[in-house]
C-alpha cells in the first residue's frame, strides 16, 4: 500500500530535514546507512548522522538518524520528517514518530497492519524483500542487498546524485573490485522501482551546495586515538567498555601504519589489554612514572573503579592521561546512550582531598588537539588529566574541522632532571621540593644516575625528599603545595571559548562538549526572537578567570548540560564560590542529544516570565 | 628495633665488579618488628645483588600494600621505588615494564597483598609473563592489621587469637605454576643460603619469576598452633635439594656429583644447578613440580627450592613484539608522524 496525506501538505524541504532509519542490529544496515550519509556529504551538504543503538549485538531494533542541514546545524533537532522502516519490531513506534506531512517508507512485502495507518503522512510501500527473493538465491545476500535497495529508492525520491553513491562504493570497494558492481545494481534496482512507483523526486530533497568546505567526517573516539599517536603515547593499557573501546582501536589501528619501526618491523609501541580498569590505569601510570607517554580511555563505571590509583597519581604527582567517553549512568545505566554525567565524579575522583585537570571537546578536530594537550598538560603539572568525550561525540562520525599538526612542536615533557643536571648537582635532589615557586617540583625517571636522584614513590604522606612522614605540617604543607599547583594549572588549561552577539550582556549561555551545537543555533533561534544570547564553552576544569569573568558580566546565566544534577555548575558554584542563584540550569539527560529546542524554551521561560506569580494554595 | 643507621662504614669493604661496595644497595633503616622475616629477605635481596654486581639504579622496586609491600625501603636505596596501591602492584609494574625494557624489576608483596586483594592482578601478571622477579613475603597473616588470617594460611592454623582458619589455603606457587610461571619456587626467610641462589636466578630469568618465600610474622603469627610460626616451618620443611647460581662470567668449578644434579642454562649463560634431594623432581617439568607440591603437603611438608623453570620462555615484550629499544627513550622523530601524513588521513575522510 502507498497513500499520500490528506488533509495536510507534505513537508517541503530542500537540504533541511531529519531522516531516520529503523533497522534491526547485526543485520548490515549499518553500512548501507554510511553510504547514505555520505553521500550528502559528498554533495557539499552538512549533515550530522546519529546512531542510536541497543546494548546488543543482534536481533535489536536500532535506529540512525541523519539531520541534514545546509545552514550547518550540527546538534540533534528532534522529530522525523522521513522514515524509513525496516524493522517490523519497531514499526508501530516508527510509525508514529512521523511529522504530519512527512514520509514513511517500508517494506510492502507483507501488507501494512491497517492500525498503523495514518491520515496525514505519505506512506511509500517498496516490496524490499520480494525485489531480493527474485534477485538472489544466497538468504545473505538478500540481507545485505535489501539495504542497498532502500538506499538506491532514496536516491530517486531525495534526488541524491546517482554517481555520488556509486563513487562512493567504488571508493568502499577498492581492492575487492568484482563487489562493486553487485552493490550498484542493488542501488539500481530501488532507484528504478522508485522511479516507475512514485513520483520521484519527492518534497524532500537534496541539492549540492558548497557549505562542508574542507571539513571531514570523523568519530571523536578515532580522532583521540590518532591524537594520542601524534602525541607520542607508547603505552596504552586499557579495558574494553563501551562507548571508549574504539579510542584505543583507533589508537592501534593508526599505529600498525605509522608506528612500526621499518628497520626492525617492532612496535614503537605498547598496548596492554588489562585484566580490569584498575589494572589499565595502574599500567598507565607506572608507564609513565618510568618516563613513557601512557594512556587509557574508559568510560563511566570505568572512572569509578580507577578512583583510587587516580588519588595516588594525583598525591604522588604522576601524569597520568584518561579520556573517558561518557554514557548514561549511574550503575550501568544506559550504555549505548549519551550523557556528560561524570564530572563530578572524574573532577574530585578519589578520596581524601583531590581534585583532577579535566577538559572538555565539542568535535572530533577538539578530541584530536585536546588528547595531544593533555599528555603535555600531565607532564607538565605532573597529574592526571581526564578528558570527558560522550557517546555522542566518540561514537557518531560528526562533521569537523580538518587535523593538523605543526612539525615544529615539541613535546613539554615537564620538569625532569636528566643525568647530568643530577650529576651537576651539589644539593639533595627533593622530588616535592617547590624550587620554582609554581607548587610543580622537579621529578627524575628511574634508571638515570647510579647514586643521584632516586627516591621512593608512595601514597603515603612525605616529606620534600619524598621520605615517609606523619608530620602533620609537612603534611599540611604538601597539600597546600598541591593547591598551589593547581592555581598554576589555571594558566595552563585551555581557555573559553566566548561569543559575544551585538546587544548581549544579559543573557549568557554556558556550555561545554556536546551541547556546543545546540547551544549556538539556540543563540540563532533565540535571536530571531529577539533575545541577544553570548555563549562561552568551558574547555578545562580548574576554570580559568574568563569563565568567571563572563558569568559575572551577565545578568542571567544558563549553564546548559546533559545529566540530572547540574554537575557543571555545582563545579563552578562550589570552585568559583558563585552564589547558585545566579546559575540557571539546562538540563537534559534522556539518554539522546540536547536539542536547540529544549535551550530556548527553557531560555524563554526563564527571561520572558520572570514575574510569574507563584500559584496560591488553598487553606 | 634500632632508630639510627651508622654512618661509618670500613674503608676497605669489599667491592663489587662495578666498583660498589654493599653499602650502595642498602636502604634505609627497619621500621619493621625485631626479628620480622622480611628484614632476611631485604638483606638477601641486597647481598644478590650486590654480588651479581648489577648496578644499584637499574633496578626498579616495585610493591603494594602491607608489612611486605613497606621493604623496598630498606634495601636498594639508590633505586626508584614505587609503593602502589593494595594489591595493584603487578599492573604498575607492567606499565613501568613496558615503558623500559632495559631495566630490572624486583617486585616485593605479601599474601595478603598477592592472594586476597591483588589476587586477579597477580595472576594476569603470571599468564603475561612479565619480566620481573616477584617475591611474595608469606606469613599466613595481615600484620599491619594486626593479625587476621590471610588466605595463605593453612586449615586448622590458629592464629594469635586462637580461632583455627576454617578455609582452604590458597598456594601461590600451586597456582602459578598453573597459570604458565615460568620461574617458580619457595623458600624460607631464614635460609639465606637457599634464598640467594633462588634470587640471583629469578632475576636472570627473562620472564615471571615467582619466589614465595614463607617468612614468619613474629608478632601475629609466631604463636605454637600456628603453621607459618618458626619452629613448625623449620620442622617441616623438605628442601627440593641445595641451589646454587652460576652468573655467565664464572666457570662451574665445583664438582656436583652425578646422578642428581640438573642444571639450567638461562638465556644470558648463566647456569643454575640443583642437586636434588628427590630424584622424581624434574625443574622443567611442571607436572612433577605440581605433584611434588601436593605429595610433601599431604605429609605435612613444606617443599622449598627451585621447583620450575623454563629457561628459554618470551617473555611480555617478545610477544607483543615491541621495539628493542626502551619506549620511553623515543623521541618526536620516531613517534610523531607529522603533518603531511595527517594531510593524507583528513583525505581518506572526505
Amino acid at each position: 500500500m502507498s497513500s499520500v496525506a490528506k488533509g495536510v501538505k507534505s513537508i517541503e524541504a530542500v537540504n533541511d530535514f531529519v531522516i531516520k532509519f529503523a533497522n534491526v542490529n547485526g543485520t548490515g544496515s549499518a553500512s548501507a546507512n554510511n553510504l547514505f550519509a555520505k553521500s550528502i556529504f559528498r554533495m557539499g551538504i552538512p549533515m550530522s548522522p546519529k546512531n542510536i543503538f541497543p546494548s546488543n549485538i543482534q536481533g535489536l531494533p536500532t535506529w540512525y538518524e541523519v539531520r541534514v542541514s545546509e545552514k550547518g546545524y550540527l546538534g540533534r533537532r528532534g522529530g522525523t520528517d522521513f522514515m524509513v522502516s525496516v524493522n517490523p519490531q519497531s514499526m508501530a513506534k516508527d510509525v508514529k514518530e512521523v511529522s504530519p506531512g512527512g514520509y514513511f517508507l517500508y517494506d510492502n512485502t507483507k501488507p501494512l497492519d491497517l492500525r498503523l495507518h495514518r491520515d496525514d503522512i505519505n506512506f511509500i510501500g517498496i516490496p524490499l524483500m520480494q525485489i531480493c527473493m527474485d534477485e538472489y538465491k544466497d538468504a545473505r545476500q538478500r540481507q545485505l542487498f535489501k539495504n542497498m535497495i532502500y538506499v538506491g529508492a532514496l536516491a530517486a525520491l531525495l534526488d541524491i546524485e546517482f554517481d555520488v553513491l556509486t563513487g562512493l562504493i567504488a571508493d568502499q570497494f577498492k581492492g575487492k573490485e568484482k563487489l562493486i558492481a553487485p552493490n550498484v545494481h542493488a542501488l539500481e534496482l530501488g532507484f528504478q522501482y522508485a522511479k516507475a512507483n512514485f513520483e520521484c523526486p519527492c518534497s524532500i530533497t537534496v541539492k549540492r551546495c558548497d557549505n562542508v568546505g574542507d571539513r571531514i567526517l570523523l568519530d571523536g573516539n578515532t580522532a583521540c586515538g590518532l591524537g594520542a599517536v601524534y602525541a607520542g603515547a607508547t603505552v596504552a593499557g586499557w579495558y574494553p567498555i563501551t562507548p571508549s573501546t574504539s579510542v584505543i582501536e583507533g589508537f592501534e589501528k593508526y599505529c600498525k601504519r605509522m608506528r612500526i619501526d621499518p628497520a626492525s618491523g617492532q612496535k614503537n609501541y605498547a598496548i596492554v589489554q588489562a585484566e580490569d580498569e584498575l589494572a589499565a590505569i595502574g599500567m598507565v601510570i607506572g608507564a609513565s612514572w618510568n618516563g613513557a607517554r601512557a594512556f587509557t580511555a574508559t568510560s563511566g563505571p570505568g572512572v569509578s573503579l580507577m578512583s583510587e590509583f587516580l588519588g595516588l597519581a594525583y598525591f604522588a604527582e604522576i601524569p597520568t592521561v584518561l579520556i573517558d567517553v561518557q554514557r548514561a549512568g549511574p550503575s550501568t545505566g544506559m550504555p549505548t546512550r549519551t550523557q556528560q554525567s561524570d564530572i563530578v565524579a572524574a573532577a574530585y575522583a578519589s578520596h581524601g582531598d583531590t581534585k583532577h585537570v579535566l577538559l572538555f571537546p565539542s568535535t572530533p578536530k577538539d578530541c584530536f588537539d585536546m588528547t595531544a594537550q593533555a599528555f603535555d598538560l600531565a607532564e607538565r603539572l605532573q597529574t592526571p588529566v581526564i578528558m570527558l568525550t560522550d557517546l555522542d561525540l566518540g561514537m557518531n562520525d560528526n562533521l569537523s574541522e580538518p587535523l593538523s599538526w605543526d612539525d615544529a612542536r615539541e613535546y613539554d615533557r615537564g620538569k625532569v632532571f636528566n643525568a647530568e643536571e643530577l650529576e651537576a648537582m651539589s644539593e639533595r635532589f627533593g622530588r616535592y621540593l617547590d624550587v620554582d615557586g609554581d607548587g610543580i617540583p622537579y621529578r627524575t625517571y628511574p634508571g638515570t644516575h647510579p647514586t643521584k636522584g632516586s627516591f621512593f614513590t608512595r601514597g603515603t604522606s612525605r616529606d620534600e625528599y619524598a621520605v615517609y612522614t606523619e608530620d602533620g605540617s609537612e603534611y599540611v604543607k604538601n597539600m597546600e603545595r598541591l593547591l598551589h599547583k593547581w592555581e598554576t594549572a589555571k594558566s595552563y588549561v585551555p581557555a573559553p571559548e566566548i561569543i559575544s552577539v551585538e546587544g548581549g550582556k544579559k543573557v549568557g549561555l554556558v556550555h561545554f562538549g556536546t551541547s556546543k551545537d545546540a547551544t549556538l543555533e539556540a543563540v540563532d533561534k533565540l535571536a530571531e526572537q529577539g533575545i541577544a544570547a553570548d555563549s562561552c564553552r568551558i574547555k578545562a576544569f580548574p576554570f580559568n578567570h574568563e569563565v568567571e569573568d563572563f558569568i559575572a558580566e551577565h545578568d542571567t546565566v544558563f549553564v546548559i548540560e546533559q545529566n540530572r544534577d547540574a554537575q557543571m555548575r555545582q563545579l563552578l558554584v562550589n570552585e568559583c564560590e558563585i552564589n547558585p542563584k545566579s546559575l540557571v540550569k539546562i538540563l537534559h539527560y534522556d539518554g539522546m542529544p540536547i536539542t536547540a529546542d529544549t535551550i530556548v524554551q527553557r531560555v524563554k521561560d526563564v527571561v520572558q516570565h520572570d514575574n510569574v506569580t507563584p500559584i496560591k494554595r488553598a487553606q | 628495633m634500632s632508630f639510627f643507621k651508622p654512618a661509618f662504614r670500613h674503608p676497605e669493604l669489599p667491592t663489587n665488579e662495578l666498583g660498589f661496595t654493599k653499602k650502595n644497595y642498602e636502604g634505609s633503616i627497619s621500621t619493621l618488628c625485631a626479628g620480622c622475616g622480611h628484614d632476611s629477605i631485604s638483606a638477601a635481596i641486597v647481598q644478590s645483588i650486590f654480588e651479581l654486581s648489577i648496578p644499584p639504579h637499574n633496578i626498579a622496586k616495585m610493591s603494594g600494600i602491607g608489612c611486605s609491600s613497606k621493604t623496598p625501603t630498606y634495601f636498594l636505596g639508590n633505586s626508584h621505588g614505587f609503593n602502589s596501591v593494595h594489591g595493584r602492584m603487578p599492573s604498575v609494574a607492567t606499565g613501568a615494564n613496558m615503558a623500559n625494557r632495559e631495566m630490572i624489576y624486583v617486585g616485593v608483596s605479601g599474601d595478603g597483598d598477592t592472594a586476597s586483594i591483588g589476587m586477579g592482578q597477580f595472576t594476569h601478571a603470571v599468564r603475561r609473563n612479565l619480566n620481573m622477579m616477584y617475591v611474595v613475603e608469606n606469613n599466613g597473616c595481615y600484620g599491619l592489621t594486626k593479625g587476621q588470617d590471610s588466605a595463605t594460611a593453612d586449615v586448622g592454623s590458629i592464629s594469635k587469637k586462637g580461632e583455627p582458619n576454617p578455609f582452604e589455603a590458597i598456594d601461590l606457587a600451586s597456582v602459578a605454576l598453573q597459570l604458565g610461571a615460568t620461574f617458580v619456587a619457595r623458600s624460607f626467610s631464614g635460609d639465606k643460603n637457599q634464598l640467594i641462589p633462588l634470587i640471583k636466578a629469578a632475576i636472570s630469568h627473562r620472564g615471571f619469576a615467582l619466589i614465595d618465600v614463607i617468612s614468619p610474622c613474629v608478632t601475629f603469627n609466631n604463636n605454637p598452633g600456628s603453621t607459618k610460626n618458626y619452629e613448625h616451618v623449620r620442622d617441616h620443611l623438605a628442601a627440593t635439594g641445595t641451589v646454587d647460581f652460576v652468573p655467565m662470567r664464572e666457570e662451574i668449578t665445583a664438582d656436583y656429583g652425578a646422578g642428581t644434579a640438573q642444571e639450567v642454562t638461562l638465556h644470558d649463560g648463566s647456569v643454575v644447578h640443583l642437586q636434588k634431594a628427590d630424584a622424581d623432581l624434574n625443574v622443567n617439568d611442571r607436572r612433577s613440580a605440581l605433584k611434588l607440591i601436593k605429595d610433601y603437603k599431604a605429609q605435612d611438608k613444606i617443599l622449598t627450592g627451585l621447583l620450575y623453570m623454563d629457561a628459554d620462555s618470551q617473555d611480555c615484550h617478545e610477544t607483543i613484539g615491541t621495539s628493542k629499544k626502551a619506549l620511553r627513550t623515543l623521541g618526536e622523530s620516531e613517534l610523531c608522524p607529522g603533518d603531511k601524513a595527517l594531510q593524507a588521513i583528513n583525505e581518506s575522510l572526505r
